[in-house]
């Protein structure tokens, strides 16, 4: 995929536009999650397809400039997350891994579910964008 | 005499529950202390444990010695009946103070022995610290299940301390032989620790003790007696499992010292005497325990004599005086077999095996130091090549000598005590009154006198061929000097012990070795007299010794005569060879099984996979008589979802047939649409949502991997082939169908209630959301997705492994 030169001015321009799009829908679906369709693995998952639609579009170097960090990083960032989530309500006598949530009012926004699933959920989500990503990059960059 | 135990219910670790756990977290600890303190020998941060833990057991010996018990219990798997109980009486008692006090000397001298700027202390020091806590909880543990964990983790350490010194490659073969060895005794231990459960329904030793008529009147008595008799056997070296135990002396002098002559082997021993009250009763018992322990006695003397290396000497002794003390509990189980008759005649062997146990730590544990000194100032450890250093080593000579003099069985060192009470054990067999022993048991004193000649004579090897002759210093790469005196404050204790426990036994007597017997012999221990004395009159047992001191003295003088035969130049244990060739066709038999399993073939493995799932759920359900379809609680179809369906058969129906890779991919993506075109049908958005994400992804990676793959090729199968696989894969379809409508049916019989109803009806209440699929995935069952996604972050490691640090066809895999 690397040799291909051709200048796609269409498509650059679309992609340009749609990955935005698919981004910002994939944040919607992260944390529409637990009320709506959604949630960190499907977020995740769209969050890597928009990647992916940059890597195809452009190459490896545009998009290693656009996301200037390491994808393996985020699974263990993400597994961490996740495991440490399950831990804190260990701290507090409960059994590993016991959510837990709470409606807060917040000014100008109303009502508010805070929950602990979140953070477990964005856990997920970055394990998920890590490995998609690191699965699918590193069967890319591969030429031999 | 007073019995009452503590026994106690706790929740938080108990004084004595530290007693065990207190090494681990020292051994944790030191890697940073390691780090930040390199200029004091990390073995000064090690030293105080062991002292304060021996310390605070001898503390409660006078408890023990008044016949107390220290009991306490600690939940762990309450479930299972595993439960972290701690117990202290007589027996533990003896060995805990060995493990703490020949710890703190070992440490000591390991000090002196391992030098800080050129040895790799922090793993030194983990692993000792390892085995002491491990150690501890086998000899204190009453839960079995807990007994064994400890167990192989002794093994464990001890492997890895023997491979101390891991460039070179006898060390690793050693280390690789004795967990080989020790580990397989101690599964099958575990096998008879299970057995024991099936009989007794307990893992505490104490409960199992108290209903041992449910062991002895029990069929699976002999196996269960026999699978842990073979990890105490291989654990405590015994004929023909003791060949590790000179390849074990491959590790540094302090680590033969300690878990190779004085703790670790006696683990073997403890269980031993630990379960005498269990299976002690029994003829089986008496006769193995006996004849194994006559025969490790025998072999072991004999091919001593034939070693010329320090060590290996000092190896094969403590093999045969270890035999020495399993034959003395084999003898001595006729006590309970004879049912508690509080006769002399039978107690006085395990007497005789309790007070050798502490004499041969005592003077192997000043030898092996010894030796280590020998070796360390000299830089050789073979005897050909030693030779006069009395004048040169004095303190070395001296405790040496003590330590010989001990073993050998001579007065007044507390070696001869316990050897004389060995020749009355020994002859108290004749007049045991079973089956054939007035005839038999003669054979029991014969090969005692066998042993103590060949003892007698591998010690004055020992002895003059290291310190008397001349001095050669062309021998030496170094200059031969006395050891510091650090060095020697251990073995020095250690032969002062063997000194007073000679002119004093008494001191033992009523203080640790009665509570001990009481231990092994809960039955009788109100009868019991212990007490020893140097002279005994002109009898039986001092003729006999008068016999080992000639013919060894003889033996030795003839030593020129027999050193040239083969007995005395070929020292390696023809047993090693049944080893080598077990070893060598273990490698090649796995080999060849894995040969055949393993094709390099995804197709093979899903046959594999296939075939076993089909067989055994298969087999469960015709066995339930599960098959059933429900015809009555069924909906409507919808012709859209007809049409759904057609697609979906047809273009499944069609991937076999394709011969082009993209047509594959196509057809394959077709299916997948249609998939998430039923979810949408089934009004799972969520499921919809990430199917159509999956299926995109997949058509990215399959671009991808497109130019990596191989052209598809009409392959020629034989027809048969082909009929298996497609008898297979129609199984599987079949299989899944049948169990779809089957689960259905059951559920809509039984009237039960689908999980999804309770997932409904609380997934506001108690989780605080309305998409039930994601409450589930993160709170209902939060744990699965996140050992999922463990799974999928394994899985990418193992692409970019794959990929990345690809082979290239020459590697050793």
């Amino acid at each position: 995929m690397k040799q291909l030169k051709t200048n796609n001015v269409m498509l650059h321009t679309l992609v340009r536009i749609v990955s935005f799009v698919v981004l910002a829908f994939s944040i919607y679906l992260f944390f529409a999650g637990h009320n709506n369709p959604g949630g960190g693995f499907i977020g995740g998952l769209m969050t890597a397809a928009a990647f992916v639609l940059l890597y195809l579009s452009f190459n490896m170097k545009t998009l290693k400039k656009a996301l200037p960090f390491n994808f393996d990083l985020l699974i263990g960032g993400g597994l961490l997350i996740a495991f440490l989530t399950g831990v804190t309500s260990m701290l507090f006598g409960f059994p590993f891994l016991t959510q837990f949530f709470e409606y807060v009012q917040i000014p100008f926004m109303g009502e508010v579910e805070l929950t602990t699933a979140l953070p477990f959920d964005l856990g997920v989500y970055l394990v998920v964008l890590g490995a998609a990503l690191t699965i699918i990059l590193t069967i890319a960059e591969d030429d031999k | 005499m007073k019995h009452e135990v503590n026994s106690k219910e706790v929740v938080f670790l108990t004084a004595l529950h530290w007693v065990t756990v207190s090494p681990f977290l020292l051994a944790i600890l030191i890697p940073i202390i390691y780090k930040y303190t390199k200029r004091i020998h990390t073995g000064w941060f090690v030293l105080p444990l062991p002292l304060i833990l021996f310390i605070f057991l001898i503390s409660n010996l006078p408890d023990i010695s008044n016949g107390d018990v220290m009991h306490y219990s600690m939940p762990w798997v309450p479930s299972l009946g595993i439960n972290f109980d701690v117990y202290l009486d007589g027996l533990s008692m003896l060995f805990a103070l060995l493990i703490t006090g020949i710890g703190t000397l070992v440490i000591l001298y390991s000090i002196y022995y391992l030098s800080k700027n050129s040895e790799k202390l922090n793993q030194f020091y983990v692993y000792i610290l390892m085995f002491m806590g491990a150690m501890l909880g086998v000899v204190m543990s009453d839960n079995l299940i807990v007994l064994y964990v400890f167990w192989e983790v002794t093994s464990v350490s001890s492997s890895l301390l023997i491979s101390y010194w891991y460039q070179r490659e006898k060390s690793i073969q050693g280390a690789l032989k004795s967990m080989y060895i020790t580990v397989f005794g101690g599964l099958s231990m575990l096998g008879g620790f299970s057995l024991i459960y099936v009989m007794a329904g307990s893992f505490s030793i104490r409960e199992i003790i108290a209903n041992v008529d449910l062991v002895t009147t029990s069929s699976l008595f002999v196996p269960a007696m026999l699978l842990i008799l073979l990890g105490a056997f291989t654990k405590s070296a015994q004929f023909p499992f003791h060949i590790w135990l000179p390849d074990a002396m491959e590790a540094p002098t302090p680590v033969s010292a300690y878990l190779h002559s004085a703790t670790m082997v006696k683990a073997g021993i403890y269980l031993i005497a630990r379960l005498t009250p269990v299976f002690g009763g029994s003829p089986e018992w008496f006769w193995i325990v006996s004849v194994a322990g006559l025969v490790t006695l025998l072999w072991g003397s004999v091919s001593a004599v034939r070693q010329k290396d320090l060590k290996s000497i000092l190896a094969f002794s403590t093999i045969s005086q270890l035999g020495l003390i399993v034959t003395l509990l084999g003898i001595g189980s006729a006590a309970i077999y004879f049912d508690g008759v509080p006769d002399e005649l039978y107690y006085t062997a395990i007497m005789a095996a309790v007070f050798h146990l502490i004499n041969h730590a005592t003077f192997k544990g000043s030898l092996f130091m010894t030796a280590g000194i020998i070796d360390h100032e000299t830089g050789t450890r073979d005897i050909r090549k030693l030779g006069g250093l009395m004048t040169i080593m004095p303190i070395t000579f001296t405790i040496s000598l003590v330590g010989l003099l001990s073993m050998a069985g001579i007065p007044p060192f507390n070696g001869f005590l316990s050897k004389e009470l060995f020749f009355t054990g020994t002859l108290n067999v004749m007049n045991y009154e079973m089956i054939d022993l007035s005839t038999w048991g003669i054979i029991f004193p014969v090969v005692a006198v066998i042993a103590s000649i060949f003892t007698f004579l591998y010690c004055a090897i020992l002895f003059f061929k290291t310190f008397t002759g001349k001095f050669k210093p062309e021998n030496y790469d170094v200059k031969v000097h006395e050891a510091p005196v650090g060095m020697l404050i251990s073995p020095a204790i250690l032969g002062a012990l063997v000194i007073i426990f000679g002119l004093f036994p008494n001191i033992l007597s009523y203080t640790i070795i009665h509570p001990v017997m009481t231990s092994i012999l809960p039955n009788i221990t109100e009868q019991i007299e212990v007490n020893f004395s140097l002279w005994h009159g002109f009898n039986t047992e001092l003729f006999m010794t008068f016999i080992v001191i000639a013919v060894g003295a003889l033996l030795y003088v003839l030593m020129k005569k027999w050193s040239q035969t083969q007995f005395y130049l070929n020292e390696r244990d023809p047993f090693n060879n049944l080893y080598d060739h077990g070893y060598n066709g273990l490698i090649k038999g796995s080999q060849a099984i894995t040969r055949v399993q393993m094709t390099g073939l995804l197709r093979d493995y899903f046959v594999y996979m296939y075939t076993f799932i089909i067989l055994l759920a298969g087999y469960t359900m015709f066995r339930s008589d599960a098959f059933a379809v429900d015809t009555v609680n069924v909906s409507e179809i919808s012709p859209y979802m007809w049409a759904l369906s057609v697609v979906f058969i047809l273009a499944t129906l069609a991937v076999p047939f394709i011969n082009n890779r993209i047509t594959v991919i196509v057809v394959v993506g077709v299916i997948g649409f249609m998939m998430a075109l039923f979810f949408v049908q089934f009004r799972a958005t969520d499921l919809a949502l990430t199917q159509l994400l999956i299926e995109s992804v997949q058509v990215v990676l399959f671009m991808l991997v497109f130019m990596h793959l191989p052209k598809l090729k009409k392959e020629v199968f034989k027809p048969g082939f082909s009929l298996v696989n497609m008898g297979i894969s129609i199984a599987v379809g079949a299989f899944v169908t049948i169990m779809a409508l089957s689960a259905f049916a059951m559920g809509s019989e039984a009237g039960f209630d689908t999980i999804a109803e309770y997932f409904i009806a609380n997934s506001k209440e108690l989780a605080g959301g309305y998409n039930i699929v994601n409450v589930v995935l993160v709170d209902f069952r939060g744990l699965d997705t996140l050992l999922e996604i463990l799974v999928l972050a394994i899985a990418a490691l193992g692409v970019v492994s794959l990929i990345k640090l690809r082979f290239t066809g020459r590697e050793d895999v």
